[in-house]
């Protein structure tokens, strides 16, 4: 790994983690009036896939999607635009955090419903084989989706249709608040893919280039041998399903546990080992300051920018320039 | 198909011999397996294959052999291809177009005879399209394949049977369009897909018994609704009766009551009606599907009815029935 591309994935990492922290700030103004699912303490693995993705490759997500969003495009603009609901969001307002998309900068949609994007990628990916596009289609889904039918037929159709689609699972071991022990009986994820057909590889590493390695290997192969790759992450979400606290006094989950993978933090881990690398602290203090400032920029855009105009709700619901 | 190499078709068992009632006949062949492909049995998730294929540059064709096993799909159609549009602020085009056909007669029972075309069409972000005659099936299609939207087009099997003049090229008939399937100027009669043939009927048994001339509108299209026909068509006649081929509560027959009643008050002469299927579920035994359905009969008496006409002898009259073109097995 060279120093540049580490470098790059500590920036987008701490893109990640900081906007989320901007969010953590300012959500309590109550100007943003949407569910969160924050991806905090999982930010390596976006971050790492998509680092290995090219431009043109696709990624479809869950609602806990900001940062795939933001590791796809890191648009902050865009991202803090549709939080606010203002005209110059993703969708005006329309999506919120639920259901980012901006499918010009290959990031294509992102569901509120376990699973629901998981078919899409696969008939993107049948799409990209049958134009001959040489494209990945990739997408998040979380452990919570392995308990859905739509992950098993995705999972035998991409492989039975030898389609170069990439699923990631950011198993984080809850779905909202059930541990996964309570809601399934398969014990290895890798073993059941392999036997359809799928590439398949797992890790619980935190580390943002482990994951990015494994990636870069996992698309090498699916290019080569013309079927889809499955990576099972292990991970662990720092807040609550929803919202913007801990929630270590549920009684679902101890914060025992969450200091324990905390020793791990990938942005942390990142961060070492850039210092390793001899970049000294003052350098990356600059480049991270930089990055504050290209956040708080964006949200001053954002509450600046007004919102959509009554008209606003009847346009998109249809294709706008219909016929061919 | 051979137009653009974008389209294809895929679904259940749509290239086995029966190949979905002959209309994938030949396609196979032509285009091909990457472009007529059978699936394994996972509605959702080939439906939201298909707008995942539709988003990246293809127009899917999505067959589905009943209405009833589209609904396995519901979650997609619903939650993420109604929606897609309005998350990407009207960008992408999502030309997808999901066949569904609905069963009856012949014991097809409560699970492979439903239509539920207001289920479809009462969710913002989907055409629902039904078309009847063989030159609106044609025509309609086209437009649906042609169309940068998700269309539901819903297929009454016994149409299959429709016999016309069908032009040979290809044309298209804009989605959003009725028809006036027969003029008249004594009652209105809205019909959707089988249940246009009933009233076709209807009206020719009405006119020779009582000299009433019926009009019929065929909205065709449930989904943007332009009911433009049919409040000129009410206006003049005075009389509107709805004839569904779906259950009637909460059924489209009540958005053209409301519709009716809100643009032709003061012109209306009677109430609306509405007919439609018994509110239970689809029997399988024939005397008790009978009674389930509606027919050129029910409508007969109902027009009498509205009309206060005296009751026609019917007894010599030859109604419709499907064991003329089908015994089975599905």
């Amino acid at each position: 790994m060279n120093k540049e591309l580490s470098l790059d994935l500590y920036k987008k990492l701490f893109l990640v983690r900081r906007a989320e922290e901007y969010i953590v700030k300012h959500y309590p103004e109550n100007e943003m009036k949407c569910p969160m699912h924050m991806s905090m303490g999982q930010e390596a693995i976006s971050v790492g896939v998509c680092a290995a993705l090219k431009p043109e490759d696709q990624v479809f997500a869950s609602y806990r999607s900001h940062a795939a969003f933001l590791a796809k495009t890191e648009d902050t603009d865009l991202f803090f635009a549709e939080l606010y609901g203002r005209a110059t969001g993703t969708a005006q307002g329309k999506s919120g955090s639920m259901h980012l998309a901006a499918p010009n900068q290959g990031y294509m949609y992102s569901s509120g419903i376990v699973a629901s994007c998981i078919p899409l990628a696969v008939g993107a990916a049948y799409a990209n084989k049958y134009l001959m596009k040489p494209q990945v289609a990739c997408v998040f889904l979380g452990d919570g989706a392995l308990d859905t039918g739509a992950f098993w037929e995705s999972l035998n159709v991409a492989s039975l249709m030898a389609l170069p689609a990439l699923f990631i699972v950011e198993d984080n071991g809850y779905a909202v608040n059930t541990p996964v022990d309570a809601r399934q009986s398969f014990k290895d994820l890798v073993d059941i893919a392999r036997s359809f057909g799928c590439n398949a590889w797992k890790s619980d590493s935190t580390d943002v280039e482990v994951i990015y390695s494994l990636t870069v290997n996992a698309i090498k192969l699916s290019r080569m041998i013309g079927k889809p790759s499955l990576l099972h992450f292990k991970c662990y979400r720092y807040l609550e399903h929803v919202g913007i606290h801990e929630d270590f006094n549920m009684g679902y989950r101890t914060r025992n546990e969450y200091l324990d993978w905390y020793k791990r933090d990938p942005i942390t881990l990142q961060r070492n080992r850039l210092s390793r690398m001899g970049y000294r602290d003052g350098e990356l203090e600059r480049i991270e300051g930089s990055i504050n400032a290209k956040i708080e920029t964006s949200i001053i855009k954002a509450k600046e920018t007004h919102h959509p105009k009554p008209e606003e709700l009847y346009r998109g619901v249809f294709y706008e320039n219909n016929l061919l | 198909m051979e137009r653009d190499p974008a389209v294809f078709v895929y679904g259940i068992s749509i290239n086995s011999h029966s190949r979905v009632f002959g209309t994938t006949a030949g396609l196979v062949e032509q285009f091909g397996k990457e472009r007529c492909f059978e699936t394994p049995i996972s509605e959702e998730t080939m439906l939201g294959f298909g707008l995942g294929a539709s988003i990246n540059g293809l127009r899917p064709i999505h067959v589905h052999l009943r209405v009833d096993f589209l609904i396995l799909a519901m979650n997609q159609l619903l939650n993420m291809v109604s929606n897609y549009n309005y998350a990407t602020a009207g960008k992408v085009k999502i030309p997808l177009v999901i066949r569904a056909i609905v069963g009856r007669g012949w014991g097809q029972g409560s699970q492979h005879s439903k239509s539920l075309h207001s289920y479809f069409a009462h969710i913002p972000g989907l055409k629902v399209v039904l078309p009847t005659t063989p030159y609106d099936a044609k025509g309609l299609l086209i437009s649906s394949i042609r169309d940068n939207n998700p269309v539901v087009f819903i297929e009454h099997r016994w149409l299959y049977w429709a016999e016309a003049d069908v032009p040979e090229d290809p044309y298209t008939i804009p989605l959003g369009e009725g028809n006036i399937l027969r003029s008249g100027k004594d009652i209105t009669i809205v019909a959707t897909s089988w249940m246009n043939v009933e009233a076709l009927k209807a009206a020719e048994i009405l006119k020779r018994k009582a000299d009433v001339d019926v009009e019929i509108v065929d909205p065709r299209t449930i989904a943007p609704l332009n009911d433009d026909l049919i409040i000129t068509s009410v206006k003049k006649t005075g009389h509107c009766l709805v004839a569904d081929n779906d259950w009637v509560h909460c059924g489209f027959g009540a958005e053209v009551a409301a519709r009716v009643s809100e643009k032709c008050f003061g012109y209306l002469k009677s109430p609306v009606k509405r007919i439609g299927w018994e509110h239970t579920p689809c029997p399988t035994v024939r005397v008790l599907e009978n009674k389930f359905y509606s027919n050129a009969e029910t409508i007969i008496r109902l027009v009498e009815s509205i009309l206060q006409l005296p009751s026609a002898d019917l007894s010599n009259e030859d109604f419709y029935s499907h064991e003329k073109h089908f015994m089975g097995p599905f």
